[in-house]
């Protein structure tokens, strides 16, 4: 045990030392909200910020699970551990899910070089999980060498894989849309790598063209222009270059300076996201028990004020309470 | 969120395997579905699971239970196999039952050696849910 170690809280330093049961446990409790989490979250962060954390998203259907299996035997044969996250959605009727990324995963049973954590994303829009973020950094923390986090099937809006991932592949089959849909605000914005996956199946070509000629147009934050990669799983072909996309795009973040640029933005919303989140339980529970919210609200009821007076009534009352 | 699990707040998490070799995997299909619309979370590990692979599987995931189904007649072999690596592993307190075509000797002996509880063919998926939310409440 090291000194930097023997101060942490005992869950942590197990963590650290490879105890996946208690990895697996700490999981759970950062997805429940549950307060047991919270010393060992604040106590790891100093760890994380080593691995990439690299985010599969695209459509349904296209191949992310089967991807993230390639690209795990490929991190294996290269001798670097690897933890996933496969995130699936949540029934926005019951709460249920079936989470069925780990599927696609071969591994040997016994191989400890890589673990994997199905997600459900718990109401939470934009292709993740509330969880994902600090769950990606205690892998990271961990000592895995890589993350990947697969996102739920997206849609065109769903990109809250940015604000986790260092490096985003977007995952596309071939006749997704004519080249219109490439134009597209959304998901064909935050890819700082285009897979085709499927490309044995007609129109690869054409689909690689579009996007090529999306690439072509500029106007991309930085420097980096993102490659177009195609594969298959099914006769493997691809996976390797995929991979030395994310590392090409890994150095350049290093090299450029978007690293640091990028980290000091996401981290910013991701304080002010918790400030916020704070402040607004805060005031939620100074105003149910106070008598004066109701009030508040039988006159918005009755259209004697609107609800903007009302909130502005509302946080001047939770600034003086202070 | 299903009331009487309101209590604990966080859905209950459940692993759905099927150990060996047939590739008959409708009921656990049905089965993964219903308890997803009981609101459970339901990790589907699929078809030709090794035990060593579902045991893995539950630990990483956290699972509160592990369903198993199986055709093939291989359950007196792989069953305790699958209770016996769990408990090696730390897994022990974590509640199995199973489904499939099980014969009533076989049935009695797989409980016996700790399997919690046993559905066969004709089983209502009442039934199975209120088993299933009953075995995680117990445990946890």
């Amino acid at each position: 045990m090291t000194e930097a170690s023997s101060r942490l809280p005992a869950a942590a330093r197990a963590i650290v030392e490879g105890d996946r049961r208690a990895l697996a446990r700490t999981i759970t409790a950062i997805e429940n909200g549950d307060p047991s989490a919270d010393r060992i979250v604040r106590s790891l962060y100093g760890r994380s910020g080593r691995a990439p954390v690299v985010g599969l998203t695209g459509p349904l259907g296209v191949g992310k699970s089967s991807l993230v299996n390639s690209l795990v035997g490929r991190l294996r044969s290269l001798g670097q551990t690897v933890g996933v996250i496969g995130v699936d959605p949540s029934s926005p009727f019951t709460g249920g899910s079936v989470l069925g990324d780990r599927i696609r995963l071969e591994r040997r049973a016994d191989d400890t070089g890589v673990f994997f954590r199905s997600m459900a994303s718990r109401g939470a829009a934009g292709g993740v999980a509330a969880a994902t973020r600090e769950v990606s950094r205690l892998l990271d923390a961990a000592g895995f060498d890589v993350v990947l986090v697969e996102t739920v099937g997206s849609g065109q809006v769903d990109v809250a894989i940015r604000d986790i991932a260092s490096t985003s592949i977007v995952v596309l089959v071939p006749h997704l849309g004519d080249e219109v849909q490439t134009l597209k605000a959304g998901l064909f914005e935050i890819a700082d790598i285009f897979c085709v996956n499927k490309v044995d199946l007609p129109g690869a070509e054409q689909a690689k063209r579009d996007l090529s000629e999306l690439v072509s147009l500029g106007g991309r934050p930085s420097e980096w222009e993102p490659p177009i990669v195609g594969t298959s799983t099914v006769e493997p072909q691809g996976i390797e270059e995929l991979w030395n996309d994310v590392v090409a795009h890994e150095k350049f973040l290093d090299a450029s300076g978007e690293r640091t640029r990028g980290e000091r933005k996401r981290l910013s919303s991701e304080i002010v996201g918790l400030a916020r989140d704070r402040i607004g339980r805060e005031l939620l529970d100074r105003l149910e028990r106070d008598p004066s919210l109701r009030r508040l609200l039988d006159q918005v009821v009755a259209r004697r004020i609107d609800p903007r007076t009302a909130a502005d009534r509302l946080v001047r009352r939770g600034r003086s309470a202070r | 969120m299903p009331k009487a699990h309101a209590a604990r707040k966080a859905p209950i998490r459940v692993l759905i395997a099927k150990p060996g070799l047939d590739g008959h995997d409708r009921g656990a299909k049905v089965v993964a579905r219903a308890l997803r619309d009981a609101g459970m979370e339901v990790i589907y590990a699929g078809l030709r699971q090794t035990p060593e692979e579902i045991v893995r599987a539950a630990l990483e995931e956290d699972v509160d239970l592990i369903g198993l189904s199986i055709l093939s007649g291989a359950h007196m072999a792989l069953f305790p196999r699958v209770l016996s690596l769990l408990k090696e592993q730390g897994g022990g307190k974590i509640p199995v039952f199973a489904g499939g075509i099980i014969p009533d000797e076989d049935a009695r002996r797989l409980k016996k050696a700790g399997i919690r509880a046993i559905f066969g063919p004709g089983t209502s998926l009442e039934e199975i849910v209120a088993t299933a939310r009953t075995l995680a409440h117990r445990a946890a």
